[in-house]
Formats: structure tokens, sequence, C-alpha cells
């Protein structure tokens, strides 16, 4: 599991207080998914590409990740433009392109990729427990923050668990055929799993209880002030005022 | 000879788990102030059981349980007996459930309700206490589990508990680490009560051992001297066994 490379780079976006980032990245995105002018959102396509460059993201990395939404999309474009009624734009054969689908599959595919790339630069930039501590300064209740961490934690653990649990059937010279017995083990394999962690979440919460823990989440994490800090506040108030008048007033 | 207080009394202990025989029978045993017991008892015998019991994780079917002079019944009685006896779990990924190093050990602190000035200072004097300065940053996760045994600790002592229960605190330590670990519990203040398998880490840390038979304790077996074989590095050289 590497979902934290983005993580750790060192560019100015990583410097910025979290809860700053987090703010900016939730603010952008209502305003981007409530908007359909194709200016507004080719801006904000752009200024997603440029916190990408800011943050120096690899762009390898973010093509890669990019790829389960593209293909997402690319469904859509193969079901909405003939099934969406409306003002035909091409006709072919039997098979009619309405103007109104293929406008839609563009507002789409444009928002996605513009809040994709965002939520790359912005979130992807910090690790999930600097994501939890920053929801927790921001007031988030404490019962989500505790989940988001704890999951984080334990995903490791139940991730080595499967990779034993797998090694035990190799080594034992287990072969994935098409046959019931292969069911099975993958039956078994899965079904250890939820006992395991079921059983490891009973020992975890004795654990917690036992150092006092009584539902209430403290964080420790300290977010310095840093000069950019301040820059990219207005960065974020100016984009999205630009947004807004593009959207809404032009 | 003055006799210390008793500061956790275990009396008539049945525990089974559901739908299972009973794993504590009958069960009495009690840790007075000062103590340093180790216990020894093979795998399956209801070890880790009875620590868990006392701590308050599993209820008993039948039996008192009494910890610093209280009799202790609802789980609202056990939050102070967590506070004063800390438990060192067999596995340490139950016990390191934070992302890093220092949050984790600040976790009791903080839930003590120390200020996050004092629950960071607790945390770094423990683990440079523990020789693990330089860890606070450390992904919990990420640690070697040597590594992680001795954070473990770490978390539980940040607390400053009076009485540990260290569930297999020695498994998995390389010599050097177990030695350190030696060093350490002996110059603890506190009353000890540890599991393990291994007869030289005991020998040098318990004054007296028990053992477990049929769910119960057997008190006081004295230490047999005894014939042993054993692998060693250097095994030409002679070499002292207690
Ligand atoms: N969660 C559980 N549910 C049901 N039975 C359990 C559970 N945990 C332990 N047992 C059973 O209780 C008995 C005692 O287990 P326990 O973990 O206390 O032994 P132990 O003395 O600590 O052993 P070890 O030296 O292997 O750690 C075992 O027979 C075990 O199968
Ligand atoms: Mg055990």
């Amino acid at each position: 599991m590497n979902q934290d490379s983005f993580a750790e780079g060192h560019s100015v976006i990583h410097r910025i207080d979290p809860r700053l980032r987090l703010v900016g990245a939730v603010a952008l995105a209502v305003v981007v998914a409530v908007s359909y002018d194709f200016t507004t959102l080719i801006t904000a396509l752009a200024l997603s590409l440029l916190l990408a460059l800011m943050a120096q993201l690899d762009l390898r990395t973010v093509i890669r990740r990019l790829l389960a939404p593209i293909l997402f999309l690319l469904l859509l474009w193969a079901v909405l433009p003939w099934s969406f009624k409306g003002e035909s734009f091409l006709t072919w054969g039997l098979i009619t392109l309405t103007r109104p689908g293929i406008t839609l599959c563009a507002q789409i595919s444009l928002k996605t990729i513009a809040l994709m790339v965002t939520f790359m630069a912005l979130l992807a930039t910090m690790t999930v427990d600097t994501l939890g501590h920053a929801l927790n300064r921001l007031r988030f209740p404490d019962k989500l923050v505790v989940m988001l961490l704890i999951t984080f934690r334990y995903l490791f653990v139940i991730e080595q668990e499967y990779r034993r649990l797998l090694r035990a059937m190799k080594i034992r010279n287990f072969q994935p055929k098409t046959n019931l017995h292969s069911y099975r083990t993958y039956a078994y394999l899965i079904g250890i799993l939820f006992v395991r962690a079921s059983e490891r979440a009973r020992r975890v919460h004795g654990a917690m209880i036992c150092r006092g823990f009584s539902g209430k989440f403290f964080s420790l994490r300290e977010f310095s002030p840093h000069p950019w800090n301040g820059a990219f506040c207005f960065f974020i108030t100016f984009s999205l005022i630009l947004l807004i008048i593009l959207e809404w007033v032009v | 000879m003055i006799v210390s207080p008793v500061v956790l009394s275990l009396k008539k202990i049945c525990f089974g788990y559901p739908g299972g025989q009973l794993i504590l029978n009958d069960l009495d045993f009690h840790i007075h102030a000062g103590d340093r017991i180790g216990l020894v008892a093979p795998n399956g015998s209801g070890k880790t059981t009875l620590f868990h019991v006392a701590m308050g994780l599993l209820k008993p079917v039948s039996g008192t349980i009494e910890a610093f002079g209280k009799v202790r019944k609802k789980e609202a009685d056990f939050v102070e007996v967590r506070r004063r006896i800390g438990l060192l779990f067999q596995d340490a990924d139950d016990q390191l459930f934070s992302p890093t190093v220092l949050d984790d050990v600040a976790f009791g602190p903080l839930n003590l309700g120390k200020t996050r000035e004092e629950a960071v200072n607790v945390a770094e004097k423990t683990l440079d206490f523990l020789g693990l300065t330089g860890f606070e940053d450390r992904v919990t996760h990420k640690l070697s589990g040597g590594e992680k045994r001795l954070v473990s600790l770490a978390t539980v002592l940040a607390m400053e508990p009076e009485v540990l229960l260290l569930d297999e605190p020695s498994t998995g330590l390389d010599a050097a680490t177990k030695e350190k670990l030696i060093d350490i519990l002996n110059s603890l203040d506190l009353s000890l009560v540890f599991i393990s398998h291994e007869f030289d880490f005991l020998s040098q840390t318990a004054q007296h051992i028990y053992t477990m038979e049929n769910g119960r304790i057997l008190f006081d077996k004295e230490l047999h001297l005894h014939t042993h074989q054993h692998a060693h590095l250097m095994g030409q050289q002679p070499h002292k066994h207690i």
C-alpha cells in the first residue's frame, strides 16, 4: 500500500496549514459542483492544474490515479449522448446524439477531473493522520475522527494479516483454479479475515479503555504558522471569487 | 517483617468464554505492593485471560475482584483500577493504535486530564527513559516487532501506574534488548506481574514464580535447579544460569 506517496513532498502546498487546505478544497468543490458554465469549469480545471503544479505532483501518478474516474466517464460518454432526450446534434443511422446529452457529459467530465486534481493537490498531500487532526481542529465530531484514524491504522494490520494467510496457503501449494476447492478456500480466507478483524477490534477497544479512553479525542498536533498561509488564503479566495463571477455574473 | 498491603486480589474467580468450558476455575490470586511475580504456565492455560479479568475487560461468572481496598464490580469501578494498573498486551499491535509514537504514548496521559504540554512532556520523558529518544514521529505500524514492544511499554508507563501486568514482555526481543528490558524492569519501583515462558528472563526479574493449572494459580513454586539443553552462541565457553 502506497497511499502516502503524494504526502511525502516538500512543495509550497505541503507546507501550508492542513486546515486551510481542507477548507479550501471543500470550498472549491462546492462551487465547482454547482457550476455549469463552460468558462467556469475550464477555469476551475486550469486552477486545479496550477495547484497540482505548485504541489509538484508527479504527472504519471496523477494520471494513474485519474484512470478509474476516466473509465467511469467513458462509460457516461458511451451511454448519455444518445439516451438523453433533446435537440439532435448528429444523426447516424438509428442513433441520434443529442446536444444536451453531449453538453452534460462534457460538464460532468470537466467537473470530475477538476475536482480530482484539486483534491490530489490539496488533500492527498497530507497523511491521513494529519487529515484526522485537521478535522479534529475544525471541530469535526470526535467519533468520526477516531474512526478515520483507527481505520487507517488497522488497514495495514489487516492487509498484513491477509498477506500472511495468503502465504500460508501458498506454501502449502494452493493454486487458484475454477473449482469448488478454490472457491471454498477463498471463502475461508475472507471469513477468517472478518473474524480476526472483529477480534482485533475487541482487543484494541480493551487497550484503549485500559488507558482511560472515554470517547474524547485529543490532538497533539501543532499547526505552526507559515508565511505562505496568507498567500494561500488569498489565492483560494481569489479563485473562488473568480469562479463565482464567471458562473453567475458574467 | 512488615507485610505490605494487598493492592489487587482476586477471590474465587470463575470465568469461561461463551460456549466454552471454565478457563479460570475458583482462582485465587493476590498481589502485594512491591511484589514481583513471574507467571509461567503452558499455552492456553488462561494467563492472558486472567489479566483481562483483572482489568475488568472480561467479566467473571463468579468471584470478587478487590483492588486498592475496594470491591470492583461495575464498569465504572474499573475506571480507577485501569488508571492505577497498567496492562501490556500480548500483541503490541493491539496496544499501538495511534498513527505516530508520540500520539500513542501521550494518549493515556491526555485521557487522565493532563494538558497537551504536560502529556507531551511525560511522553518524551518516558521515551527517553526507555532509550527511545527520537522515536516521537515514527509511524507505529512501521516499527519492528521489538520496537513495538518497547513503545507499548512506554504507553503503559506514561500513565504512571502503581501495578504493571506484563503479558509476555520478553517475547521476540533479541538478547541485548532483553537485557535492557530486564534493567528497566528492575529499576522500576512498582508491583509487577509478568507472564513469560523464559526462565532466564524470570530468574533475573521475579521474586516469586507462580504457575497455573486447571484454572488455578499454584503459589510459590520454588525455583529448582535443573539441567537443560539449549542452543547458544559461543556454547563452548563457560556460562552461567540461575
Ligand atoms: N476470545 C476468545 N474466545 C474464546 N476462547 C478463547 C478466547 N481467547 C482465548 N480463548 C481460550 O481460552 C483459553 C486460554 O487462553 P489464554 O489466551 O488466556 O491463554 P494463555 O495462557 O495466555 O496462552 P498463551 O501462552 O498461548 O498466550 C485457550 O484455550 C483459548 O482457546
Ligand atoms: Mg497469552
